[in-house]
């Protein structure tokens, strides 16, 4: 059986709709930041699949840029949630919750 | 034949190993899981004769952002059970399925319209990395450049947030500093 474009956007859905999951279920932030990685993911499989399938080289670059974008966002995030487990000794959800409402 | 068997094995060792991070209660299980799923993306990648955008994957993933998160958890007291929210199920199941539906829709709506045309179209007689190059630094070198800034401005941010105070060090302090340490920070 050959493979075909639309295997490869089936099987980015799926991964898509597990990191969807994950970001819904989890309560710790580290596990949250896993689960938006699975979502770039996804994405970069889908971007990759056109590209291919298209002869196209325009889904390899937003590919390149879309892992650029999860490069610098870890370093960021990483950072300020190393600052906040300072400050607080937990990385819960629920620990974020300050304000009164 | 090949290109159908890789694919289903590797589509059902990502399905897999995602689930794992998503449904597992040990960080660290997360973590490897994590890593494991990167690199058999980065197989589809090779198989889609994205072979420089496969090597990207497995070095920049696997290599960077997973030591990045390893180091992370380091500092975070991650051997405890990660406690879970207790939310409606229906809800969460019933929005996964609309937002997979509508990126699934995103996606086909252009194919549907049977129009598109290769942009920047692949170049014969060059190998996947030289016509990569060809692309970035012609068409594609200001956004290439912005996102060298920005991974500069990232780094930068990382240094600053991570970095305070990196010059103490608890274990070489005695108790009585510890608590003068603890008491400077409430009071500033």
């Amino acid at each position: 059986m050959e493979i075909g474009l639309n295997h490869y956007l089936v099987l980015s859905t799926i991964l898509f709709a597990i990191g969807l999951v994950g970001v819904m279920r989890r309560k710790n932030l580290l596990l949250l930041f896993f689960a938006t990685e699975i979502l770039l993911n996804a994405v970069n499989v889908a971007f990759a699949a056109i590209s291919h399938y298209y002869g196209d080289l325009t889904g390899q670059m937003f590919a390149f840029f879309v892992i650029a974008i999860a490069a610098s966002e870890v370093a960021v995030g990483l950072g300020l949630l190393i600052v906040w487990y300072k400050r607080n000794g937990s990385i819960d959800l629920d620990a974020l919750t300050t304000m009164k409402g | 034949m090949f290109e159908a068997v890789a694919f289903y094995l590797f589509a059902f060792l990502t399905i897999a190993m995602f689930f794992i991070v998503v449904t597992t209660s040990q960080a660290l299980y997360a973590l490897t899981a994590l890593a494991a799923g990167m690199i058999f993306i980065s197989a589809f990648f090779f198989i889609l004769g994205a072979d420089f955008l496969g090597a990207v994957q497995i070095i920049v993933y696997t290599g960077a952002v997973m030591a990045l998160y390893a180091f992370g958890m380091m500092f975070f007291d991650t051997t405890r059970e990660v406690k879970e929210k207790q939310g409606n199920k229906y809800i969460i199941v019933g929005l996964s399925t609309l937002a997979a539906i509508l990126v699934v829709v995103i996606f086909a709506a252009p194919m549907m319209s049977e129009n598109i045309v290769a942009l920047y179209p692949a170049i014969d007689g060059v190998g996947n990395t030289q016509a990569v190059g060809l692309v970035l630094f012609t068409k594609y070198l200001i956004p290439f450049e912005l996102a060298a800034i920005m991974l500069l401005v990232a780094m930068v941010a990382g240094i600053v947030l991570a970095g305070k105070k990196m010059d103490l060090s608890i274990t070489l302090m005695h108790e009585a500093e510890i608590e003068e340490e603890k008491n400077k920070k409430v009071l500033s």
